[in-house]
């Protein structure tokens, strides 16, 4: 790969973040009638910190109900096109089972759909869901499997080569090309 | 290979005597050295200035492997090898198949040598019959057939009374014994040395003491006899100083040493390659350092090659399973010359004139470059940096452990009894 | 890393990743269904020319949770007598498809010897006196979760206690040990210790009443009596008076003290008392974790990723 000049660009900063989620959370409970067949599930690594978030913001919009809080870790079921790399303190923890349940997962970033078919095998490991729902940060585009999101914080068309970084601070994207999104 | 009658002249090299070096031209004619000077002429001219001339090599010690493992060697090939790392002689190892322990056997190699013609192949006998170290050969009948060294090679004899006999008997008979110095029973199943990196990898050792206990006891035995014995592939720092005791007290032994054991390792076996694995094994640097330290100071006598083929099939096998021994011939002086920084006279002494006193063939190999002296001859060099090829051998086999690896120093021309039979390093028959 | 044929392979970084690899799969282990679809499609033959079915099973254990294919090889010795060399075995079977050979012989060194005569990856299931790089990592494991260091076994005492000079278990066992910070003591007669123990950084005890009333970890290795014999000791009665573990001595090892032994044991030779009456002995768990560090090395080699795991034995 030649050195190119990369340019950076803030798409949503920490406030965004926080309102994105917030507004997620009450789209979550709109969407879910019965709230006690509802557990979140964050995917390692990335989305973990915000199905925390999303956890604590419907905990206090519907404060009656008990969600469970779970995380999954893909690496033993990735196909060898995934591109998210390979941690290791960071296993799977699901405290019930997941039969009959409506499982929400959550992510940072929703790209090739190659993670969340991995995750959807994972989870099948645990019992088996009624329904699975997927909320991510950002939808940056680029689909090679038929996998829609359910909840959103914000769309972002992207180059492939791009690179898309999310954090509580707010969301970055990264082009190789010196275009600035 | 040259017709006979063709006159060689060797032009421009250091002639390497034993009580004097200098530059000349050598002619040689009808099978001997016919002059001695300058600016000579010739059917065939060998420009050699800046290479050395001297009698040619004699090794102690070669397994030619006819009769019995012609898949590893036969006379021929082992012969063509030996040529081309400028032996002019060669004695045949006795742990053939059948075993050169009868007059038939040894009539047999003997022959084979003379019919192939490359160099003079010496049968050695075994000492006792079937190296099995109970009965003792017919040295008389065996010498009678021109056999002057006994050895059981491949295992030592292990009985202190049979070796005391067939020390007698040599002594009466003016012959001399060669010993493969190792106690059997402290080396059940060894595969390389008694040393941290054998307990390491986890594998049986060879301990130093198994060779150093049967030298001392032989050294014990000369001394009640009074027969010669010469001790073959010496290996430890031990042996090393227990011949030089006995050399000190003015006993009749003598030793040899192999290119392998002055110049590699132990540690070479941690890849558990079974190309190094010998007998006696190779060591360490300790080692190592007193065995060169031995060749320099005299208290070794020869370098011996114990060139020893293996089919190729043979060392794809496990270390444990597969068989000991390196080839040797084609890379020794090279070997030599880059482990040890020995003078033309000294490499002379090692590689020619001391081996042939050895073996009792010094009347007509291991001698001075002289008017009159029979034409066998190496013209060699210490400067050509060459890289070993196990696949340009000329063995049939290609156990070679310096395969890759760069040596300096190599055989250029070979001469055996007035034919040109190698010639800037290729055989030519 | 292409092969797991020593520990010597293995860089610290890559010991410590390993067993944190082992603590994903031991989630996987304790689940309804133990099975992840890590190695699809990948062949794993164990191809065991030496007899050990526990060990054996272990692998294949591992290989099918991880759903990779398995082909099992084991050669009688006469089988292989028959002329068959170990080149062509292995040159047969590689051209069936194999990703990875699990191999057990009774030769030092066969395991190496054999990454010449095949693409795929070796991992050595014990090799004569030389390695068993398995065996040490299920070890390690073991104890460090039980003791809660995770990452080190820094200031732990291990008696490894037996026959050192013929076991690979000890072999591969006092390397990762002392790279991981233990203090090893090997507790022999002089018959069963190596004949140079230079650069294993490891101290000795001529009986085990000396060590086992102070050490951490008391490793117990299988003693065979044919042994015994060839070591010129004079009976079992003499060694096991000296070395084996008695009810006496396990009263008085510590109280958090570990007891393991690879397996199988010899009951009555190096094992007196009953191991399931020692509140220390993690022998059962240690089969446990057997399978969860297989897997992971399994994962390390042949998962998608796994390059960008290990090092290759270079310290990070």
């Amino acid at each position: 790969m030649s050195s190119t000049s990369t340019a950076s660009s803030e798409i949503l900063g920490v406030t965004d973040v926080d309102k994105a989620l917030k507004r997620i959370a009450h789209e979550i409970v709109e969407r879910n009638s019965d709230l006690s067949d509802v557990v979140i599930v964050g995917m390692q690594t990335g989305g973990t910190w915000i199905a925390s978030r999303l956890h604590n913001n419907i905990a206090q919009i519907s404060p009656a109900v008990s969600v469970p809080l779970g995380a999954v870790d893909i690496s033993m079921y990735r196909d060898d096109f995934s591109l998210r790399p390979l941690v290791l303190s960071a296993p799977t923890d699901i405290p019930v089972d997941l039969t009959g349940r409506t499982v929400v997962l959550v992510d940072d970033v929703l790209f090739t759909g190659r993670t969340v078919r991995a995750a959807l095998e994972a989870l099948n490991d645990h019992g088996r869901p009624r329904a699975v729902q997927l909320a991510v940060m950002v939808d940056r585009g680029h689909r090679e499997l038929p996998i829609r999101p359910d909840y959103v914080g914000k769309n972002i068309p992207t180059h492939f080569s791009d690179e898309v970084s999310v954090g509580p601070d707010g969301v970055t994207v990264v082009t190789a090309s010196g275009e600035s999104q | 290979m040259s017709a006979k009658g063709k006159s060689i002249v060797i032009r421009g090299a250091t002639v390497v005597n034993p009580d004097a070096m200098f530059v000349a031209d050598v002619r040689i004619a009808d099978g001997v050295i016919e002059a001695i000077g300058d600016a000579l002429t010739g059917d065939i001219v060998l420009e050699a200035s800046g290479c050395y001339v001297s009698s040619g090599f004699v090794d102690l010690h070669t397994h030619l492997r006819e009769p019995g493992k012609e898949e590893a060697e036969t006379i021929e090939s082992g012969s063509r090898a030996a040529v081309l790392g400028g032996f002019t002689a060669v004695v045949a190892m006795p742990n053939t198949d059948p075993a050169q322990d009868n007059v038939a056997t040894v009539q047999f190699v003997r022959d084979r040598g003379r019919a192939v013609g490359l160099c003079e192949v010496i049968p050695s006998g075994c000492i006792t019959v079937g190296r099995l170290g109970a009965q003792l050969v017919p040295f008389e009948q065996l010498a009678k057939e021109g056999v002057t060294l006994f050895t059981d090679d491949g295992t030592g004899v292990q009985d202190a009374l049979v070796m005391q006999r067939a020390l007698m008997v040599a002594q009466r008979l003016n012959l001399t014994l060669s010993q493969h110095c190792e106690v059997a029973s402290m080396t059940v199943g060894a595969v390389m040395h008694d040393g941290a990196c054998c307990s390491t990898m986890g594998v049986p050792g060879w301990p130093s003491a198994a060779e150093e206990e049967m030298v001392r006891r032989d050294i014990e035995l000369v001394r009640m006899t009074g027969a010669r014995e010469h001790f073959m592939h010496l290996s430890t720092k031990g042996s090393v100083e227990l011949v030089r005791a006995a050399k000190a007290e003015g006993l009749p032994v003598t030793a040899e040493v192999t290119p392998h054991h002055i110049s590699l390792t132990d540690e070479l076996l941690s890849g558990f390659d079974p190309i190094f694995k010998v007998n006696p094994p190779l060591r360490t640097m300790a080692d190592i350092s007193a065995l060169r330290e031995g060749l320099t100071d005299g208290t070794i006598d020869a370098i011996a090659t114990d060139h020893a083929p293996h089919a190729g099939h043979t060392k794809e096998q496990t270390l444990d399973t597969a068989p000991p021994g390196m080839l040797g011939l084609e890379t020794a002086l090279g070997v030599v010359n880059t482990a040890v920084t020995l003078s033309p006279q000294k490499i002379a002494a090692v590689m020619s004139w001391n081996p042939a006193v050895i073996a009792s063939i010094s009347d007509h190999q291991g001698r001075p470059i002289a008017v009159g002296e029979p034409a066998h001859i190496a013209v060699w060099d210490t400067t050509t940096v060459w890289s070993v090829s196990r696949d340009e051998l000329a063995s049939r086999s290609t156990n070679t452990p310096y395969h890759g690896m760069e040596l300096r120093g190599r055989v250029r021309h070979t001469i055996y009894n007035g034919q040109l039979v190698v010639q800037e390093g290729k055989a030519l028959a | 890393m292409k092969h797991l044929l020593s520990t010597r392979d293995l860089g610290t970084e890559d010991i410590v990743s390993i067993l944190a690899m082992a603590d994903h799969m031991a989630e996987i282990n304790s689940r309804a269904v133990p099975k992840v679809p890590a190695l699809r499609g990948r062949t794993v033959a164990s191809v065991f020319f030496e007899d050990s079915t526990r060990t054996r099973l272990s692998f294949e254990t591992a290989a099918t949770r991880l759903s990779a294919e398995v082909m099992t090889f084991t050669a009688s010795s006469s089988s292989v007598n028959k002329g068959e060399s170990l080149r062509d075995t292995i040159e047969t079977l590689s051209a069936m498809g194999v990703d990875a050979f699990v191999v057990r012989h009774k030769s030092s060194g066969a395991p190496q010897q054999i990454t010449q005569w095949t693409d795929a990856a070796v991992i050595n299931a014990g090799d004569g006196w030389h390695q068993h790089p398995t065996q040490a990592l299920l070890d390690a494991y073991t104890i460090t979760r039980n003791f809660n260091e995770l990452n080190s076994m820094q200031g732990r005492t291990v008696a490894i206690v037996g026959d050192i000079k013929h076991s690979r278990v000890a072999r591969s066992g006092i390397d990762v040990f002392t790279r991981l910070g233990a203090k090893v003591v090997l507790v022999a007669p002089t018959a069963f210790l190596p004949s140079s123990l230079d650069g294993w950084g490891v101290t000795t005890a001529d009986s085990l009443d000396e060590v086992i009333g102070v050490v951490d970890v008391v490793y117990m290795l299988r003693i065979q009596r044919e042994r015994i014999d060839a070591a010129q000791m004079p009976s079992l009665r003499e060694y096991s008076s000296l070395f084996a573990l008695t009810p006496e001595r396990a009263a008085r090892m510590q109280s958090h003290a570990l007891l393991l032994h690879p397996g199988p044991i010899n009951r009555g030779v190096e094992m007196i008392v009953d191991p399931s009456l020692v509140p220390g002995s993690r022998i059962l768990q240690q089969v446990t974790n057997g399978i969860s560090i297989r897997m992971a090395v399994l994962f390390s080699l042949l998962g998608g990723d796994a390059t960008t795991t290990l090092q290759n034995g270079v310290e990070a």
